[in-house]
């Protein structure tokens, strides 16, 4: 397996206050069922309609973890291999169904140097097609330095 | 009048009273079930070699993936996975019927890979209640850390919202 065109590894000299990222995805129920058996949370409301619709909700939803899991493969994809994350925190403020548009989405808020570690610091949340945030947090990744 | 709190002294008894630990296994199918559900197309996560070619020692564990505990159906939760008594939340005891998942929150000490056995003890970090829209919540924050060896490498918070 080798990856098409590998992306450049990102160092914290690239990165600029306000530069802004974002990962497109629409979960479908296939992949709720592939989360559930990857995660082992095999609660119903997240692939059971008529269980889903008995607990009071419109349908199926996307696992919370899920999407923070998602935020975090958007915070991956960006750093690149000798790029860590340090933290990511979100709260789940409104549901994501399957088969619609969420769009992951981050904003650097800062960088900074502490403890040897060029950190950078974002602002991370998930977006519906109604331009909620549904899932609004922040991050830290730490990065590598040219210096 | 101000009403009486939805916190009670034998609930703020079970803060930071710390879990039995439990063993959560990392493993080279786990990890590629994981990176397949998060929809990774990065081969980091699937072909060893092109992992050790990046600097890492083995697949290492997409963000988030903190391994899976050892499934024993006589101790083991059948919808959740985890040992049963070892969810801190479960601790907390309240008449409140219904339930939300709160938040999630991940720190990285360093990273988790293929092959890592991990111990996890967790607890209640913390408490509180609030007015919200959806009526009086009582807001419960568990906090799990893992550990490889004794050192730990990672902590995860979860907020669960009772109302």
């Amino acid at each position: 397996m080798t990856a098409a065109t590998e992306p450049q590894q990102l160092y914290f000299e690239d990165v600029q206050e306000g530069q802004q990222i974002e990962l497109r995805v629409t979960p479908t129920t296939q992949q709720l069922v592939q989360w559930a058996a990857a995660s082992g949370d095999f609660y119903q409301i997240h692939y059971d309609k008529d269980f889903a619709i008995s607990t009071g909700l419109p349908g199926v939803i996307v696992h919370g973890a899920l999407k923070h899991a998602l935020l975090g493969r958007m915070l991956w994809e960006w750093i690149r291999y000798a790029g860590r994350i340090k933290r990511w925190a979100v709260s789940y403020r409104g549901m994501d169904v399957p088969g619609q548009e969420m769009i992951c989405r981050g904003r650097v808020t800062g960088k900074r140097v502490q403890d040897g570690q060029y950190l950078v610091d974002l602002e991370i949340w998930t977006e519906n097609p109604q331009g909620q945030r549904t899932t609004p947090g922040t991050a830290t990744v730490i990065l590598p330095s040219r210096g | 009048m101000a009403e009486e709190s939805l916190i009670t002294d034998e609930m703020r008894a079970v803060i930071g009273v710390e879990s039995e630990p439990w063993t959560l296994e990392v493993d080279k199918t786990s990890i590629r079930m994981f990176a397949r559900a998060v929809g990774y197309t990065d081969p980091v996560f699937y072909d060893e070699a092109f992992a050790r070619s990046k600097g890492f020692r083995a697949l290492p564990a997409p963000p988030h993936y903190l391994g899976t505990p050892v499934f024993n159906p006589a101790t083991s939760d059948p919808t959740f996975g985890g040992p049963r008594g070892t969810n801190p939340a479960a601790r907390v005891r309240h008449n409140l019927k219904r339930v939300l998942n709160g938040g999630t929150d991940i720190e990285y000490f360093d990273t988790v890979y293929a092959g890592d056995v991990l111990t996890a003890t967790s607890k209640v970090a913390d408490i509180s209640e609030r007015q919200g829209s959806i009526g009086r919540m009582l807001i419960t924050v568990s906090e799990t850390t893992y550990r490889r060896d004794g050192q730990v490498v990672a902590i995860a918070r979860g907020t669960i919202i009772n109302y």
